[in-house]
């Protein structure tokens, strides 16, 4: 049969595919770091300091533990909240860890990495019109994931004068009666910044004060080098009107895994529960596995990581600094975030020449909001050798430029 | 200094102004600490790690479980810097177990490694009874691995 004589010969009524888009999401930017990626990948022999990743791969045991757990046939569905073992073993390692306890049965939920526990945690809460404070620059997906929630979102600008902090006193004017939410995201990315105990503090106590709930995306926690890490969750007050977010792909290099987890009152849980069943169901399950054999010990494999990652901050920061450069000494995570704007030339055009002059990849700050003008995120989570020869070439192209 | 130690222990010829860098302190700081380690004997050298497989020259290593009658004064201390300073003897460990000392023998053949057992090894009083194990492959030495993992493919910008 011709299938194509069935067709009718008149033009059909067809409406143009983009138009039936939902507006939401037609009007949704395309990330920066996508455009970015697109320019990269055509070039050949490219130093990256573009990844947002380890340069690790999974300690040994995590992944052997995974192939141990296919191997007894471990390949269904599990509980749509996640593994009970998992989440008893995710609510010792926060409490221990962080300090604030949940209940493993009721206030943990296991997602496809923090990722989608931000996507379920701002759709639970946020009705159209309400207002998502967020602090830029920051993560690509904030402001998106509030936009599909149709939700209104609210900048907090933090900039290098600041070390990239967010303090009670700059969050305050944000507030009005319609704000719903707070999203924090320290040690940041793109910056590297981390929040002190006193900034922590004060910023609990006017959530407190305001009736806030607070969204904390703690995912670089654990790679926090000058100073204990402190968690929003732990102050007083805060642990019912916070949803703490964490996961396994930075600190235990696992991104691939897509392993996050969300802990969170009975009813904020539960809330986000609902989305995740229908949607994603379960996290995979040799993924959660991998997950569970990663909580065994891991402090050994955290401390091996990021003693190494410490040392490259020390490297590439002081070198950074001696070729003349503006940077703050990041606090956490494995970003740089150095001031580009003396050059006379936006962080696209920073990124692209240097680019195509020395073959390094650096994500220029705008990808992580307007407010990143002028800087560039340089990710250090590269070898050394990589890192050294990075260094060389930036350092020439920025002499070519002055 | 344990920060020094690891990174010495990674990589022994990291230039000092690399190693000051990335430990946050300064070249002569770096120096006077190496000086100090190597003075004290914590660092008792510098090696380069080969894979011995991959060298021409056929050498041969053997593990040797040693029992000894430890001597009432001085414990096994006495008779072990007899063994140890053997040059054919590379590495040797005084062991819980089965039996007391273990001993890394490199020769340039068996006959060479098994003679050195019979011979020497065997007939120095004390010395009660020894098992001999050949070395057929090396597959990680000191940490390292003797075959180079496959670089595994990044993207090369990511958020």
């Amino acid at each position: 049969m011709n299938v194509s004589k069935s067709l009718p010969d008149s033009p059909s009524p067809f409406k143009p595919l983009r138009d039936r888009l939902a507006t939401t999401v037609v009007d949704l930017p395309r990330s920066g770091i996508r455009d970015f990626f697109d320019i990269v990948s055509q070039m050949k022999e490219v130093i990256s300091l573009g990844v947002g990743e380890p340069d690790f791969t999974t300690p040994w045991h995590i992944r052997e533990g995974a192939m141990y757990s296919l191997e007894q046939g471990q390949t269904g569905y599990t509980s749509n909240l996640g593994m009970p073992k998992l989440r008893k073993a995710i609510s010792g390692y926060v409490e221990r860890t962080f300090g604030p306890s949940y209940n493993p049965d009721r206030e943990i939920l296991i997602t496809v990495g923090v990722s989608e526990a931000l996507d379920l945690a701002i759709r639970a809460l946020c009705n159209p019109g309400d207002e998502v404070i967020y602090h830029e620059p920051c993560y690509v997906s904030y402001r998106p994931l509030i936009t599909l929630a149709h939700a209104k979102p609210v900048i907090l600008e933090t900039s290098a004068g600041d070390n990239f902090r967010v303090t009670a006193e700059r969050l305050r004017p944000l507030i009005t009666d319609r704000t719903k939410l707070l999203i924090l995201n320290f040690p940041n990315n793109p910056t590297g910044g981390g929040l002190s105990a006193e900034d922590v503090k004060g910023i609990a106590e006017l959530a407190v004060e305001k009736d806030l709930i607070v969204i904390t995306d703690e995912i670089y926690a654990e790679l926090t080098y000058d100073r204990p890490h402190v968690s929003i969750a732990a102050m007083p007050g805060m642990r019912d009107r916070t949803i703490f977010l964490h996961g396994f792909s930075k600190a235990l290099a696992m991104t691939g895994w897509r392993i996050g987890f969300a802990c969170a009152p009975p009813e904020l849980t539960e809330a986000m529960m609902k989305i995740h069943q229908y949607t994603m169901l379960c996290a995979p399950v040799m993924s959660q596995e991998a997950a569970y054999e990663a909580l065994r010990h891991p402090e050994r494999d955290i401390q091996e990581m990021k003693e190494s990652y410490w040392r490259r901050r020390n490297f590439l920061h002081a070198s950074f600094v001696s070729m003349g450069l503006n940077c703050q000494k990041p606090e956490g995570a494995f970003y740089m975030f150095p001031e580009i704007r003396g050059f006379g030339i936006t962080a696209k055009e920073f990124a692209i020449k240097l680019l195509e002059q020395e073959q390094v990849a650096a994500v220029p700050g705008t990808a992580f909001g307007v407010c990143g003008e002028g800087h560039l995120r340089c990710c250090y989570a590269t070898s050394m050798d990589q890192l050294k020869v990075a260094v060389t070439r930036i350092e020439r192209f920025i002499g070519g430029l002055k | 200094m344990d920060r020094l130690i690891a990174l010495l222990q990674e990589n022994a010829r990291i230039p000092l102004e690399d190693a000051a860098l990335q430990l946050d302190m300064s070249v002569e700081e770096v120096a006077a600490a190496i000086a100090e380690l190597e003075k004290t004997g914590v660092i008792r050298a510098y090696q380069a790690i080969v894979n011995e497989d991959k060298l021409e020259a056929d050498q041969v290593t053997a593990v040797i479980e040693v029992k000894v009658t430890p001597e009432r004064e001085g414990g096994f201390d006495h008779i072990a810097s007899r063994i140890c300073r053997y040059p054919e003897v590379t590495s040797m460990y005084l062991m819980s177990g089965q039996y007391d000392l273990m001993l890394f023998v490199e020769g340039p053949d068996l006959r060479t490694v098994a003679t050195f057992v019979s011979a020497r090894l065997s007939s120095i009083p004390g010395v009660t009874g020894t098992a001999t194990h050949f070395r057929l492959k090396t597959y990680k030495h000191h940490g390292v691995l003797m075959e180079k993992d496959q670089p595994h493919e990044r993207l090369q910008v990511s958020p």
